[in-house]
């Protein structure tokens, strides 16, 4: 009997002496709860967002992602992210991202599935088709080595690297010169 | 921007973040920084913690204004007019910093005789060609001696130099004139520019913060000029606490213009070679860019190395270095100018990676109507955007203007990797290289653009092997080897930022930086201002995680050279020593015979001081050790071949060596200043999908301007989508004053319509007074403030604040006007409205 009534938490915090908002209210499984990410691996990472440049550490466990925080060392951001860095973890893991290929055709009503590499085969061949069609060597006796009639957009959300592959291979390589991202310089 | 590039040397912030702490006042300018850079404004928040003055001015009370010490309103597009009031009452009280002006600006050099500025040409320089609609600006030159090198007046009083020139351009920009056209007060306007140039001198400084409040003008370069002269007179340059920081809105905006993928530029601020003549041989382009002295001596070592890079070992100096291969520019192929001809079915493919402007961009409709008319588009993002999306649920498909079959673009969407799924580096606000890790492998046909861009390439390169045209000479070339790893084979990105870097060629030895490129094909390198950041072939800098003082040195990379604050000598006096022990920054060390500090001097580093170091444009220093051929005038400003910050810009400019304030192309005014009502250089693109409104048109009465919500990222494609930013800002609305709500009898939440020449589009009425109406010449002007973040797709849609916007083009960068257009607004029965929160 005594022991029954032990386990009644107003008589355990009464004869224990706590308040009721201490260990004594918590339940064995909150006792044992143990952080999500205690064990995790942690990359530093930067925010996608604006150009602020906030660290982020990025928690991830077995190759899934756990949990994105502010980086306290960052000299810039100090561990501080806004709303919208804060909500990177849900950016990268949310229902509506998009994971697979998608192909519409022409005057078609909705999209088709593609596999990957066959799509980047068929983006290729327009290239290369379009492109001889576009090209040209050379006007008036002068050098011009220019494709015309292709075209891209975007670069600002992307990596230094990234946007390097795009200027090499676009221009220095198809020679477009339609080249164009966010920024105005 | 050029307006920086062309003020002191480079297009990018002088300063960094962590340095607002040292301002002694801080002017928030065409930026809303506590709600579109919330974390970079903790530094202004700790400045105003230790007593640093906050002004901001903006046509809207934000966040920002809210934990400023003043705020002033004024009115969209007139801040050439502001700023050159402040710059009025500089010269007008003396309170320049007369050393630094007189030792570091061409304010000394005189002007040629037969210049003839706005004061004389009712608005317009000398040089205006009406034909053409461009300047010829032989006229805005210097006067030169015999040597060919320019006049000066170090005593300021001649009546040609460049500051005399200043005093009277100026002016006419008096506080009347301020209270007139932008609608601020006289003595609200004497009281912040008494207390804004007062704390600047030997021992105090002050910082300009901006955004696209400013830039996106059709005088948008001309903005940032007037902000560069007011801080090059009050000697904020290369000071700590000085400087202007751009703020930029994307996560590696500023890498993706030292990278440029942009049409007139190669990497590291390389001129694209232009069809004719002067760039059909290499050594023809390369004079038109060379500069006898300052950094751009180099020029042919970094074009070089930048061919060696591309082209590896077909490049010999016998095919000059492939320069060949490069293509000419030959027209405006920045995105308006392509998008037009796409518009008109001249452009046929269309990639388009991480932007969607098919909200994002001005005049959207005409942008979305245009990508019908590609054969195909590619699309790579994180989710369905609205520019892949446009065939079936676009506007122009919704209201049965057009349907998925009569729309021909084949169309490929591949889904992009996040940043936590790629390695690589963003460029942030500050200069600063930041490496961000590959924590985990992208879901399902998730890939990196480097992934895309490799594998697309592969398979190019694939086919110009079989196709020995002439055609396919670069691409044959081109050195696309990169080591592949991981489940998807994605590109090793260090193997990337390596070639970036620059290494020695025949070697695997990195190049420690931009000082060891060679003009002969011995060193190859992708970036030439980037060179450092990857210094041995281990030594990734930008991934660097140790910050030590109060700039951060040893956490990432600034370029050039990890600079924290560039222009850094004209911290010290000519002679070397700090201005003040307050504002010690860099000084020259007599014991040490050697520049030292707490920053990376951004000069050469033993190069001793010239005691009142002057201008001096000969090559005297020809014999000595080459890197210090940058500092060979003595001058801080070491991009400039005259070492010295440029009050006046003769060169590099299409609209004026001096800004002057001309009216948005859309304006509610005429023009009080002079008879020339618009930027004569800029262009409208006017025609029938992107109409104007007259000027005063009163079918448009009130000010339009776009701005950010702090919840959205631009046009939605990383915010719309995800739960919590959406729950927090759900629904498209304007912001409009008590006044004006009146005026049309509306109440706070209530739908109306807003109308320009381009479109209309529906929102709430949000009634605050955080707008208020401006008394502009006489007569009471409302504004209309409206985020654009929204579209039809997404957790919480909206209306395309973008189809109200023109395309325009600023002569220099070919900007658009976003931020300064009319509209009116109408008021919308129940019975008109759209579905709650749509």
């Amino acid at each position: 009997m005594n022991s029954l009534l032990r386990r009644w938490p107003v008589i355990r915090q009464l004869l224990d002496g706590g308040d009721g908002t201490g260990v004594e209210a918590m339940t064995e499984r909150t006792r044992t709860l143990g952080l999500r990410i205690a064990d995790a691996s942690v990359s530093r990472s930067i925010c996608p967002y604006c150009a602020v440049g906030c660290g982020q550490l990025v928690f991830h466990r077995d190759g899934k992602l756990l949990a994105i925080e502010g980086d306290p060392e960052s000299p810039i951001s100090e561990g501080h992210l806004c709303p919208k860095g804060a909500a990177t973890f849900e950016l990268l893991t949310h229902a509506a991202r998009e994971t697979t290929v998608k192909y519409r055709a022409p005057h078609a009503t909705d999209w088709q599935e593609l596999d990957l590499e066959t799509a980047l085969d068929m983006v290729a061949d327009r290239v290369w088709q379009t492109r001889a069609r576009g090209f040209t060597v050379s006007r008036d006796g002068l050098p011009l080595m220019q494709c015309a009639n292709i075209a891209h957009l975007g670069g600002a959300t992307l990596d230094n690297e990234e946007n390097y592959l795009i200027k090499k291979l676009f221009t220095g390589g198809l020679g477009m010169v339609a080249i164009s991202n966010q920024a105005r310089i | 921007m050029p307006g920086l590039g062309t003020s002191f040397g480079r297009g990018g912030a002088t300063t960094a973040q962590q340095d607002l702490v040292n301002a002694d006042a801080i002017l928030i300018i065409g930026s809303s920084m506590a709600e579109a850079h919330p974390v970079g404004f903790r530094w202004v928040v700790k400045a105003h913690e230790h007593g640093t003055l906050v002004i901001h001015v903006d046509p809207r009370f934000s966040r920002t204004s809210a934990l400023a010490d003043v705020w002033l309103p004024l009115r969209a597009g007139s801040d050439i007019v502001f700023l050159g009031g402040l710059v009025h009452y500089v010269l007008a009280n003396h309170r320049d910093f007369h050393e630094y002006v007189v030792a570091y600006t061409n304010a000394p050099l005189l002007v040629r005789e037969d210049f003839l500025g706005p004061e004389d040409l009712q608005g317009l320089f000398s040089g205006w060609q009406r034909d053409r609609q461009t300047y010829d600006t032989s006229s805005w030159q210097f006067e030169t001696d015999e040597n060919g090198r320019a006049r000066s007046d170090p005593t300021l009083q001649h009546p040609r130099c460049v500051y005399q020139h200043l005093i009277r351009h100026f002016s006419r920009y008096t506080p009347e004139m301020v209270e007139r056209v932008c609608g601020i007060p006289r003595d609200r306007f004497l009281e912040v520019a008494d207390r804004y140039t007062s704390c600047s001198g030997p021992d105090r400084t002050a910082t300009i913060c901006y955004a696209v409040g400013l830039t996106q003008h059709s005088v948008g370069v001309q903005i940032i000029r007037t902000a560069a002269i007011l801080q090059l007179l009050l000697g904020n340059v290369g000071r700590p606490g000085g400087g202007i920081l751009a703020l930029r809105g994307h996560a590696s905006i500023q890498g993706s213009t030292d990278i440029p993928t942009l049409y007139d530029m190669l990497p590291g601020y390389l001129p694209m070679p232009i069809f004719g003549p002067e760039s059909s041989t290499l050594g023809r382009y390369t004079v038109r860019t060379r500069t006898p002295t300052g950094m751009w001596r180099y020029f042919d070592a970094y074009i070089v190395s930048l061919l060696k890079a591309w082209y590896g070992d077909a490049a010999t100096r016998e095919n000059e270095f492939g320069f060949g291969w490069l293509p000419r520019i030959s027209g405006d192929h920045s995105h308006q100018g392509y998008w037009l001809e796409m518009a008109d079915g001249r452009m046929d493919g269309l990639f388009v990676m991480g932007q969607n402007p098919a909200v994002g961009a001005p005049n959207a409709a005409l942008e979305r109507r245009a990508l019908a008319q590609l054969k195909w588009l590619v699309v790579r993002d994180m989710v369905e955007v609205e520019t892949a999306s446009f065939w079936k649920d676009s506007p122009e498909v919704t209201s049965g203007e057009t349907s998925p079959d009569r729309i021909a673009t084949e169309v490929f969407f591949f889904p992009a990797a996040g940043h936590a799924e790629k390695a690589g580096c963003f460029t942030n606000t500050q200069r600063l290289l930041q490496w961000h890790d590959d924590a985990v492998t992208a879901p399902g046909d998730c890939r990196s653009d480097a992934w895309f861009l490799f594998h697309l390439g592969r398979r190019l390169k694939t086919k110009a092997a079989a196709d020995t045209q002439p055609a396919n000479a670069g691409l044959r070339a081109l050195t696309w080897d990169y080591p592949v790893a991981g489940p998807h084979d994605e590109p090793d990105i260090e193997a990337v930022l390596r070639e970036i870097n620059g290494r020695y060629v025949g070697s695997s030895l990195q190049l420690r930086g931009f000082h060891e490129l060679v003009a002969d094909g011995g060193t190859a390198c992708g970036c030439w201002i980037y060179s450092g950041v990857f210094p041995t072939a281990d030594d990734n800098r930008a991934r660097h995680r140790q910050a030590k003082g109060a700039y951060g040195h040893g956490w990432g990379f600034a370029w050039p050279a990890d600079r924290r604050i560039l222009y850094n000598r004209a911290s010290a006096r000519p002679d070397g020593r700090p201005w003040s022990e307050r504002k010690r920054l860099v000084w020259w060390d007599d014991a040490a015979a050697q520049w030292t500090g707490y920053d990376t001097p951004d000069f050469p580093r033993e190069r001793p001081p010239e005691v009142g170091a002057m201008y001096d444009a000969t090559e005297s220093t020809a014999s000595a050790a080459r890197d210090l051929f940058a500092g060979a005038t003595g001058g801080p400003f070491i991009m400039h071949a005259d070492g010295l910050g440029w009050l006046w810009v003769a060169n590099g400019l299409r609209d004026g060596p001096l800004p002057a304030h001309y009216e948005p192309l859309e304006s509610p005014t005429v023009n009080a200043l002079y008879g020339q009502q618009s930027n004569p250089v800029a262009d409208r693109r006017e025609r029938p999908d992107n109409p104007w409104a007259a000027i005063a048109d009163p079918a448009f009465p009130h000010v339009l301007t776009t701005y950010r919500l702090t919840e959205h990222h631009t046009a939605g494609g990383m915010s719309r989508t995800l739960s919590r930013l959406a729950e927090l800002q759900p629904a498209l609305f304007c912001e409009i004053s008590p006044e004006l709500a009146d005026a049309i009898d509306v109440a706070n939440g209530e739908r109306v319509r807003i109308v320009t020449a381009r479109g209309k589009i529906e929102a709430r009425a949000l009634v605050t007074r955080r707008i208020t109406p401006l008394t502009i010449a006489g007569r009471t002007i409302h504004q209309v403030a409206l985020p654009w973040h929204f579209g039809q797709r997404g957790l919480v849609t909206g209306d395309i604040a973008n189809d109200l916007i023109a395309m325009s083009e600023e002569p220099n960068v070919r900007i658009m006007e976003s931020k300064a257009l009319i509209c009116r607004l109408e008021k919308l029965g129940s019975r008109e409205a759209g579905e709650p929160g749509s």
